[in-house]
This record gives C-alpha cells, structure tokens and sequence, in this order.
C-alpha cells in the first residue's frame, strides 16, 4: 500500500482483544445502575409541555356499558383531554396477533360496549401533572349492565369458553399401550399463574414529530410490535412511528406484549393534543391491568413398568387465557412441547384447551408454557416414584432421553432429540451434590425431628430453543466503524438486566478484533434495525449476536477484499488480529486501517442478518423440528417443612446447567441464579388471588410475595464443563434466559418430598404455588 | 417557621409552596435526581430507599434507610436526607456501589439504587455484613432479576473494603448542618392543607386537641399508603418526629415505659433484652425502612387487626397512655381495641407511651405467607405462668398454669385474647390433654376472615397448633420447632 505521508505505527502485539467473547464482563450499565445515572423512560428529562396520562378502569369483571358520564373527569384540575374508543384515528384495537383487544371498551348512552375483565381500559385522560390524571381517572361515572363473570378454568369449562379448539399432539397407540401397562395412575395437578413484577411498572413517552411522525420511549421488549400497534392505532404507516429502548426495567415476558397499550394510549393523547404525553401505571393499576402467566390444571393418566418405566402418558392441559387471545396459543403450544420434559414416552398423547376467562388477558412469562408442562411432567414422576416406593431421581434417569445415537430420543411431536445430555448432567449433579447421602442423612434427621420434616429433590429441565413461530427465528443488525477505529453497535434485542448488550457487544469486539471498549452500544430503535422480532424466546444473544456476527463479516469481508487489491496480496493473506490488521505480514493498528479504508472510499457501515437454519414447524400435522437444539440442566433443593403451620423454606440448591461455550460466564451465572429464584417464588409464595367478583386482590408487593433476600437458600452454581452447543451458535453457546427458571421445579418438589415424610399416607398431591395453607392442607389430607 | 427545612445530599432546603403531602420521592424525581424509584408507592419494594440521618435527643447522629415513595415531605423537617446521587463522590464509587457493581449485584438495575442506599446505610450504622444480617438488612428491598446471591456477596465483600476518603468527614459533619437548619417547630400550609411540627410534647397534645380532626403522622408508613393509595388528603398534619419524649425509655418499679414515637429499630434491642422472642417478631416487621421510620405508638393507634406489636404487648399485660391536651390517662392496652376500625381514643387525643410489665414470659409466633417483610396471616403471643412442683423437671412434668394470657393477631377484627383457651388452660396441669383441650375451647373464641392472605380454615388451625407449639417447645418434642432455627444448617450447607 503506498504510503500517504504518515509514519505508520507498529501497532503492539496482544493474543486477545479485551473483554472479548467467553470473559465475564459485567453488565455494561453496572457503573450507571449503582449510581443512579441508567436511565429509564420515567427517568428522561421531560420535553417541554408534557402531558401527564392515567387510564379509567372498568370496574366490573363481565357486562356492558349502559351509561358513561366522563363531565367529572373533563372537569377535574389540570385535565387536557380525555379520549375514548371514539376519538382513536386508526383501529382502536392493541391486539399483537389476533385483532381481538380494544384498546378501550366502547362507551357510549345506550351503545356501550362490552366489558371483558375488571380493570379492562375505558379512557386515558391527559392532564398537567401525574396526581392529577390519576386523580382524575378515579372520577367517571360509568352505568354497567352486569353478568355473572367467567372466572376460573372450571367456570370457563362450564360454560364452554374457549379461545381456540382443542389442540393436540401425540405418538402411538396411547389408548392401547396404557391398556397394557402392568401399572397405571391417575392425577391432577393445578398450577397457579405468576406476576411478572418487573420492578420498573410500564411506561411510554410518545412525542408527536413532523408530518404525524411519532417517537415513543416505551419500556417494551418488543418495538418494532410496538411500532405496529401504535401505527394501527394512529392509523399512519409504519415508517412514521419509531420506537425506541435503551434498556428495560425488567421484563420476563411481561414487556412482549403489555407495553403495547400503554404505548398506544399515550401516542394518541400526543395526536391529539399535539404534546409529548407519558402514560406510567402505578404498580397497582399495572398487576390489575397487564396479563401473567397462565395458570393450568393437568389432568394426567401414565401407565409404567414395576421399574417405573413410562409405557403411556395422556395429559389434559387446561390453560387459563384471561379475556382475549394475546398469545396463548403460542404459549399453550409450547407447554405442549414441554409435557415431555426430559423424559422418552413410547406412546404419547397431549391435549390443550385454551380457556376464556373475564379474568387480565394472560401473556408471555419466563418458560411461556414451558414451566407449565414441564411442572406436569415433574409431578407424574414423582407420584409414579411414589406409589413404586422408589427414589424419583431412579426414575429420572431411568426414562430420561437417550444421548445422541441411542434409541429413545423421539419427542411427542416426531423431532428427534440430537443433543440429550441429560442423564450425564443428572449423574454429575447427584455426585457432586451428595445426592444419595443426603438423602439418607435427611431420612435418619427425620426421624429424629418431630415437628419439622426436610426433603429433597432433584430435577432436570430440557428447553427447546427456537420461536416456535418458525418465522420470528430472524434478527438484523447495524455496525459501523468510525475513522478513530470505534465501533457503534445495533441491533434489534433489548436490554432488559440479562446483559444482552453486552454480550453482543462482545461478540462485535471478538469479530473485529477491537477491545469491547471501544464499541459502543447503543438503543434499540425501530428506525435503525427493522422489522425485529421480541426478546423472548431465550433467542436474545443467539440471535442478534449471529446478526451482529454477520455484519461485522460483511464488513471485514469488504476490507479484506480492499486491502487484498490496494496492498497486492491474496485475501488469504488478510487477517484481523486482536488491536490490529495483518495485510500480508505487515501490521497495521485497527484504527490506522479503518481510516485508509475510509480515504480509499470503503463502506465502514454494514447491516447484518440472521436466520435460525435447519428449523420447521407443521402445526397442522403436529410434526417438525420446531427447535433448533435444548438447552438443559438440573438442579437438586433441599427444603423443610414446619408441620404445625405449612411454613416452609429453602435450605440448599445445587445447579449445574448448560450453557454450551459461555459468551460470558458471569452474565449466564446470573441468569441461572435469577432464574431459579424466580421459578422457586412462582411455585412457593406467588399466589395471585381473585375474589368472587373478578377483582384481583393481590395487586401490590404488600400482598403479592415474590422472594426477599432472606429466601435465598445456599446455592452452589455451575457451568457445565462439558458444555459444547452441537448446533452453530454464535461461538456455540447456548440460550439461558428461560431454562433455569425450571429448575425451580426441584424446590416445589422438595417440599412434598418433606410433606411426605410427615406422618400420613398416600402422595401428597401438592398444589402449586405451595403456600403455608397448601402445605398445611397437604399435610392434613395425609394425616385424614 | 415556614418552611420545611432539611439538608439534602449536604446542602439545605427550605421546602415552600408544596402540599404537605406531597412525597419526597415525587419531590426529588420531579428536581432531577431520577436516581431514586418508584417501584410500589407504598414502602414495598425500597427501589425508592434513601438514607435518612436524624439527631437523637442526646445529640448522636441516627442513620436510617427509609422509602422516600411514602415519607411527606413534612417528616423531613430537621433531618438530612441522602439519595445515591451523593454516593458518587469525584467519580469514585462507595464501597458498596463499588461491591455491586462488580459483584454483578444489579442486572436490570431498577432495584439497585435502593439496595445501595439501604447498604450504604446499614454501612453508616456500622451494623454487621454477615450474610443472615445483611438479609435482614436488605428485607425491604426487592430484586427480582439476581435472585440476591450476588447481592448478598457484594454486601459481604463491602464490609472488607477499606472507607473511602471524605467519608468519615462527610459523616462527622452531618450534625452540624443539621443543627445549623435551626429547624425548631413548623406551622407549614400549602395548597389549602396545613402541617404541624411541634417540639415538645405539650406543644403536640396541644395542638392535636386544637385541631381534632388532625391526622397525626409518626413514621408515616401507614398514613403515607393512604394518601398514595386511597387518595387520603389531610387537611391538617401534626408530625411527632421532633418531639424528644416521645422516644424516652424508662425502667421503674417493674415496669418499662416506652415511649409512643420510638420505631421499631430504637425499641427492638430494649424489648429483645427483656423478651427474646419479642426481639425476633420485630426483626420481621417490614423491612430496614419501616422499621426504622415506623413506631410502636403508630403501630397500636392505627388499630390495625394484624399490627404484629398489639398481640405481644397485650400478651404481656401492657398499658397504654393517652393524653387529651392536658388531661392524662391509661387503660389496659386490649381495651384500646373496640372494633375493626375503632379505638377508644378521644378525637383530639394522642398516645403517648406504653407501660410493659417486666418479668413475665413471652412466646411469639408470626406466621406469614413469605417469612421475612410480610403481613401477618396470624400471629400467636403467649405468656403462660407455671407453677408447682415439675418446674426445674425437663418436661415440666407436675406443673400448672397459674396465668395464661394468649393474645392473637390476624384472628378477628382486632387483636384479641383467647379467652376461653385461656380458661381451659388456666389451674389446669401442664400437659398434652390440656393443652388440646385449650385449643378446642380457641374455636369458640375466634371467627377468621378468609382473604389473600389466608383462608378461615388456616387460620384457626394455625392459631391452634401455635399453642401447640409452644407447649411442645417446653421440652416435649425432640428435634427444631422453628424453621428459622434451622438456618445455620443453610449457611453450613455449602
């Protein structure tokens, strides 16, 4: 390459860039988090005219509007504008897939519409301050035509409301094989639903711009939805509407679709009144509101051998929906794919039956149905075990899925399982824990303990990675280079505390060859990268790290062919080295190289994108490989029971998880850790409450108990060493936002275990969440 | 004085023009300093922690971590409050950011401020950094992204980090800008609503009877969840922070006398040296927050049906003082209790102090959905008295009960004694057929509610087996009664 008059410098050798992939880099918002500078939608200064919204709520569960008196809410201080149905430019409909959501029930004398659940939307008024729109919002006279409300699975049963037909998979002969099974039980199990309790409530801040544009901060896990939403809405094109996410509050699902209303709400008070308008639930109105995860009842019928092989399972999974479709579907569908958990079933089958309730639309959660199933499956071991008189963990092993090559790895919807390690995790976790001492240890303390009783449990979760709508499989990316060398990064996935940005980010500092320092993450926004598809799904780094793999390709691939043609050499003899680019055995710094590439009129930006390969779901026949690869684990808790009082506690919980090539083993360990906790509170002290009428009576953390620091039982927490996706992961890793919440399932059954070693008879039947009351009654029914 | 004055992040504010009772989380995010959240607007989840240093009466500097979502503006008056945007000094983290931060202690990092400042609090106070300590320090703050291990270890780590530099001064010079506000009493009115902070106890009784219709306001973690969830919209305020007295702390002839205004954290370690239990009971009132803001007085004037303070003090025998501008007097504490929602106490009228007899026995059980900072489904307090021959025996074998006084919370519409267990107990021996037939005779003394947090079933059979518990706790069962004793065998798990 010619010289252009500058003294190039020999750039320093290093073997690795810093903090590049597989290093645990913190979070790249650790410093601002603990300093109170990461800032939040609530948090960005206000533009200047702000309006300030609060939504009217319906205050009965099921019935119509005969009569809607809003004079008082117009009337009330600082109010701007009060908006209803009526006054929506576009399709007054939030729904994210089918369009079956108003975003308010009509009102209207004499031609009110109906009201699905108590807290359904009715108006948002807009006024100078946030008291006073809350304020304002308590003061509309609506008339109601009441009806008796739908509420529970049993009700919806009753009256036969249902959102979708029955949906069902299976393989072989279920009817024959459970006829000619030496053994044969029958159980039921309900499971209770979850708050997602994200910490930061929802919240939008739309700004009207020129020619009908409008920006939106919302705190979403999913924009470009949001986008659309809020384009129907306005009735404008897509392109007019940008969302945009620097980083979330937490999530789990509860952001996929939930924000969208919010979003929408406060962009039409911006059309209207032509101001920046925020709409921000206060964290009562945010639990009536939002939807959560479904809460099930599975009825289950399994034949085994006297070994306690499965021979046969039937399950019936009954989802509670809430008042619309939301994706339920989507979410039934994959508590379906998890009734199997870890475990071989010669012959299968697994029916679904989505219920409609006036109860909040129930939406996407952490597992999106996986828990559900998997809790399912968990609990027909358990209680086979039980009435064999065996050890679960036996059994676990004994049915788990064969490794790659072996015979028993076919799922009930015909995909063959590639890449079991299930039975090597669990025998690594048993040895490493004391499995069988403890248990035995425990046994001998038992007895010697007359009031509380300890149990033990260990379980292991297999989670199919994948949307299962095959065509969200997709992300997109933006990289530029700028001419000091920086590196500016986006692309389509949120921050929503799982670190995310960060490792992709590390994926772009590996691919470049550049110190995670000097690239910059920056927010997600639908004008950068569209078209994207939610954060869910476990997908977040798998894909948008592939996308943003794909781009920095594209980009080395256009310098290499530069450099190759302006220096003379083959490409081969073109390779990106930590800090510095080797062209034909001279070496040049990144960022010397960047700025010749520039004068030489190289493009420094490049787009990104990704596909899952090899993946395909027919829904229709009930067969496919709807997942790329699983991603598995195993956790063993130890917990013990006040007999007197059903109090209950975690005492220990060993974890080892798979995580394939971790991009940064710190982060994963985290996930693990949260997941776990999280999927511990769902089935110990989350218990949402509705009375009689279809109120929610847990709305609030005063009534509501996820875990506080003191419920943290001892954890011990590993990656597993072998770890190695067989799949082409970006650097092989594997997804770990949703499978560890699963391994909570071990606490659940660690305490029926300990119930179980109460004096009594007969399984223990435990209901989910299990509360002091459930283990009580639990403990009473044995001794009944 | 007009003006709500108090020190902020070191420099000194004189509030005007605000309504009383506006919080001070509204306050500051509506200032700029957003480093604060909003997570439940009623002192749930500490996202909005800040810390909060007062002087005490003898002058020593008092740190307490508190939820800025439900403390008026008013309680502020002559106090220094501390948000995390202060932590940050010259670029240079605290210790405990430093902690967290590296220790991957926050994740989505809404939380985070809030466990900071209860930390950084908690490092103020010198408290320990063990981890079952740190628990408890931290019980009023919610994560829900780490699952609190890295948490923990961070607050761990913290305590072995050296001090940083200007701290100490920081701290040293705290009293001084707090005593140069000149606070003394407040008369503050804004927005046709009216505050009142008086310093002495008579200046208090005083103008509670001259404003009968007053909502008089201790730690405010009560009245603060009325006004940001009920929207409650006082007229008049009367806050009795700065009235010394009501903190005192006497012993005389057998009895202690406390003070109504005394919190919880100032109270617990007199009561825990007298009754143990009664120390353990209160560690899980709340989290750091209420406890350090909330009082006994509070506690027992709001006439709440699962206050966890009434049941134990009725246990005990105690008496409640009131006074009516100058006009004193005091009635045994159970009787305060009429109904749900009602007190005997005079319009106009204030508690001012509780009277505990020293020497008797106490039991207390809580039981509650989540162990630590939740309501009480029930609540079982028992002071039982034995006598005769039995009582140096391990199982008590031969005794009787000469007193049994077992007083519950949760149970019915205001704390309430068991009477007819207490009479199934009372001369009887002390013994297996006894107590079972107490708890027979317990199902005609109650009829619970079913609601959230509890169903009637539950409660009464619990309500019976806590007596059970407590019998068997006297040497008849072997092995733990309480899981919370089981916690070394989690912290030596590992």
């Amino acid at each position: 390459m010619p010289d252009e008059g500058q003294t190039p410098q020999r750039p320093p050798i290093r073997d690795s860039v810093a903090d590049g992939v597989h290093t645990s880099r913190r979070h790249d918002s650790a410093e601002k988090h603990v300093a109170g500078t990461a800032r939040y939608v609530d948090d960005l200064p206000e533009p200047p005219g702000t309006l300030h919204c609060a939504l009217g709520l319906a205050t009965v569960a099921r019935g119509r509007v005969r009569a809607a008196d809003l004079s008082a809410v117009r009337a009330a201080p600082g109010v701007v504008a009060v908006l209803t149905a009526a006054d929506v430019p576009g399709e007054a409909d939030v729904g994210p897939v089918f369009h079956d959501e108003p975003i308010f029930a009509v009102l209207g004398d004499g031609a009110g519409g109906p009201v699905h659940f108590h807290g359904q939307p009715l108006f948002v008024v807009a006024a100078a301050t946030r008291r006073q729109a809350r304020a304002a919002a308590r003061l509309a006279r609506i008339d109601y035509e009441e009806a008796a409300p739908v509420l529970t699975i049993e009700d919806a049963m009753a009256a036969g409301a249902l959102h979708d037909a029955p949906y069902r998979m299976a393989r072989g002969d279920v009817g024959a094989a459970l006829a000619a099974a030496p053994h044969r039980l029958e159980g039921r199990i309900a499971i209770g639903g979850q708050e997602h309790f994200y910490l930061e409530g929802q919240v939008a801040l739309a700004i009207p711009g020129e020619d009908g544009d409008m920006h939106v901060h919302s705190s979403n896990q999913h924009p470009s939805e949001c986008q659309q939403v809020v384009a129907r809405v306005l009735g404008v094109a897509h392109h007019a509407v940008t969302v945009e996410v620097r980083r979330i509050g937490g999530g789990f699902g509860g952001k996929e679709t939930q924000g969208n209303l919010p979003a929408a709400a406060a962009a039409l008070v911006a059309r209207a009144t032509g101001r920046p308008a925020k709409l921000c639930f206060d964290r009562d109105a945010d639990m009536i509101v939002t939807g959560k995860r479904h809460d099930f009842r599975i009825d289950y019928e399994v034949g085994f051998d006297g070994e306690g092989r499965l021979l046969a399972m039937r399950v019936a999974q009954h989802a509670r929906c809430g008042w619309s479709r939301d994706l339920s579907h989507a979410i039934c569908d994959r508590a379906m794919f998890h009734a199997d958990n870890a475990y071989y079933l010669p012959a299968v089958e697994i029916e679904s039956h989505r219920w409609r309730t006036n109860t909040a639309s129930n939406t996407a959660f952490r597992g999106f149905g996986g828990p559900q199933g998997m809790l399912g499956m968990e609990r027909v071991i358990d209680h086979v075990a039980a009435h064999l008189g065996r050890d679960p963990l036996a059994l676990r092993r004994l049915n788990a899925y064969d490794p790659p090559g072996g015979a028993r790895t076919v799922t009930p919807y015909h995909m063959v399982v590639e890449d079991s390690v299930i039975g090597e995790l669990l025998d690594e976790l048993a040895e490493r824990s004391g499995y069988a001492a403890r248990r035995t240890e425990i046994a001998e303390w038992n007895a010697g303990s007359a009031l509380v009783k300890r149990g033990i449990a260990l379980t292991p979760v297999k989670f199919g990675i994948s949307f299962t709508m095959t065509h969200l499989n997709q992300a997109g990316a933006l990289v530029h280079i700028y001419q000091d060398g920086s590196v500016m990064l986006n692309h389509g996935g949120i921050e929503m505390g799982q670190g995310l940005y960060t490792k992709v980010a590390q994926v772009a500092a590996s691919a470049l060859g550049v110190d995670l320092a000097d690239v910059r993450i920056t927010a997600t926004r639908t004008d950068k990268v569209p078209n994207t598809s939610a954060t869910a799904a476990s997908s977040g780094s798998d894909l948008n790290g592939a996308a943003v793999q794909a781009a920095c390709d594209t980009l080395k691939a256009r310098l290499t062919g530069w450099a190759a043609e302006a220096w003379g050499v083959p490409a081969e003899a073109v390779a990106f080295l930590p800090g510095r680019v080797s062209v034909g055995g001279e070496e040049i710094a990144f960022a010397d190289f960047v700025a010749r590439a520039y004068r030489a009129r190289v493009s420094l930006s490049a787009t990104g994108f990704y596909a899952t390969p090899e993946i395909g779901w027919d829904r229709a026949a009930g067969r496919g490989r709807p997942f790329y690869y699983f991603a598995c684990g195993a956790a063993v808790t130890e917990a013990a029971v006040d007999t007197l009082t059903g109090e209950s506690r975690l005492l220990r919980a060993d974890i080892l998880q798979d995580v394939g090539r971790s991009l940064n083993p710190a982060l994963d360990l985290g996930q693990i850790e949260g997941g776990y906790v999280q999927g511990a509170g769902w089935l110990t002290t989350e218990e949402l409450v509705w009375d009689g009428a279809g109120r929610l009576r847990t709305h609030a953390p005063s009534t509501y108990k996820i875990p506080t620091a003191g419920d943290w039982p001892a954890m011990d927490i590993r990656l597993w060493e072998k770890g190695m996706n067989r799949a082409l992961t970006i650097r092989r890793s594997k997804a770990v936002g949703e499978p560890p919440l699963m391994l909570g399932i071990s606490a659940f059954l660690a305490l029926s275990d300990a119930v179980a070693a109460a004096d009594g008879a007969g399984y223990p039947a435990l209901d989910a969440p299990a509360t002091p009351e459930r283990l009580l009654a639990a403990i009473a029914r044995r001794r009944a | 004085m007009s003006a709500i004055r108090f020190v902020l992040n070191g420099r000194a504010e004189a509030v005007e023009g605000v309504a009383p009772s506006t919080m001070l989380l509204e306050w500051l995010r509506g200032s700029g300093l957003t480093g604060s959240k909003e997570g439940c607007a009623e002192g749930d989840c500490g996202a909005c922690t800040v810390g909060l240093r007062s002087l005490s009466a003898d002058g020593t500097l008092e740190t307490h971590p508190a939820c800025a979502c439900i403390l008026p503006l008013p309680a502020l008056h002559g106090r220094e409050v501390v948000t995390v945007e202060h932590l940050t000094r010259d670029g240079t983290l605290h210790p405990v950011q430093a902690a967290m931060a590296e220790g991957h202690g926050s994740q989505c990092g809404f939380c985070t401020p809030g466990f900071v400042m209860s930390l950084w609090c908690a490092a103020e106070a010198g408290l320990a950094t063990e981890r079952r300590a740190v628990a408890d320090q931290l019980a009023g703050n919610l994560c829900r992204c780490t699952g609190y291990g890295p948490i923990l270890d961070a607050a761990v780590a913290a305590g072995s980090r050296p001090a940083r530099a200007g701290d100490a001064a920081d701290r040293a010079a705290a009293p001084g800008r707090i005593a140069a506000l000149n606070a003394g009493a407040l008369d503050y009115a804004a927005d046709a609503r009216r505050a009142i902070v008086p310093e002495s106890l008579d200046a208090l009784a005083e103008a509670a009877a001259a404003h009968p219709e007053a909502t008089i306001v201790s730690g405010a973690t009560d009245v603060g969840l009325w006004i940001t969830k009920e929207g409650f919209d006082p007229a008049v305020m009367i806050f009795t922070h700065r009235v010394a007295a009501l903190r005192a702390v006497e012993r005389r002839e057998g009895w202690l006398h406390l003070g109504a205004g005394l919190s919880y954290a100032a109270a617990l370690p007199v009561l825990e040296a007298e009754w143990p239990e009664l120390g353990r009971l209160m560690r899980r009132i709340g989290g750091a927050q209420v406890r350090g803001a909330g009082t006994i007085g509070g506690n027992v004037a709001n006439g709440s049906p699962i206050g966890d303070m009434a049941p134990a003090l009725i246990a005990l025998g105690a008496r409640l003082c009131l006074r009516h501008g100058a006009t004193e007097r005091e009635i045994a504490l159970e009787d305060f209790f009429i109904d749900y929602g009602r007190q005997d106490r005079a319009p106009g009228e204030i508690v001012t102090g509780l009277r505990v007899p020293l020497g008797m026995p106490l039991s207390a059980h809580k039981v509650s959905k989540r162990f630590d900072q939740d309501i009480t489904a029930v609540l079982g307090c028992f002071s039982i008295r034995l006598e005769g021959a039995g009582l140096e025996g391990a199982g008590l074998e031969g005794a009787r009960v000469a007193e049994a006084r077992l007083a519950y919370g949760g149970m019915a519409g205001v704390p309430k004694r068991a009477g007819a267990a207490e009479a199934a107990l009372t001369g009887a021996p002390w013994s297996g057929e006894t107590v079972a037939a107490a708890m027979e005779a317990m199902a005609a003394d109650f009829t619970p509610l079913s609601d959230m947090r509890a169903s009637a079933w539950y409660r009464l059979t619990v309500a019976q087996n806590l007596l059970l518990r407590h019998f068997l706790e006297s040497g008849q069962v072997t092995g733990p009664t309480r899981l919370d004793r089981l916690a070394p065998l989690a912290e030596a798990g590992l």
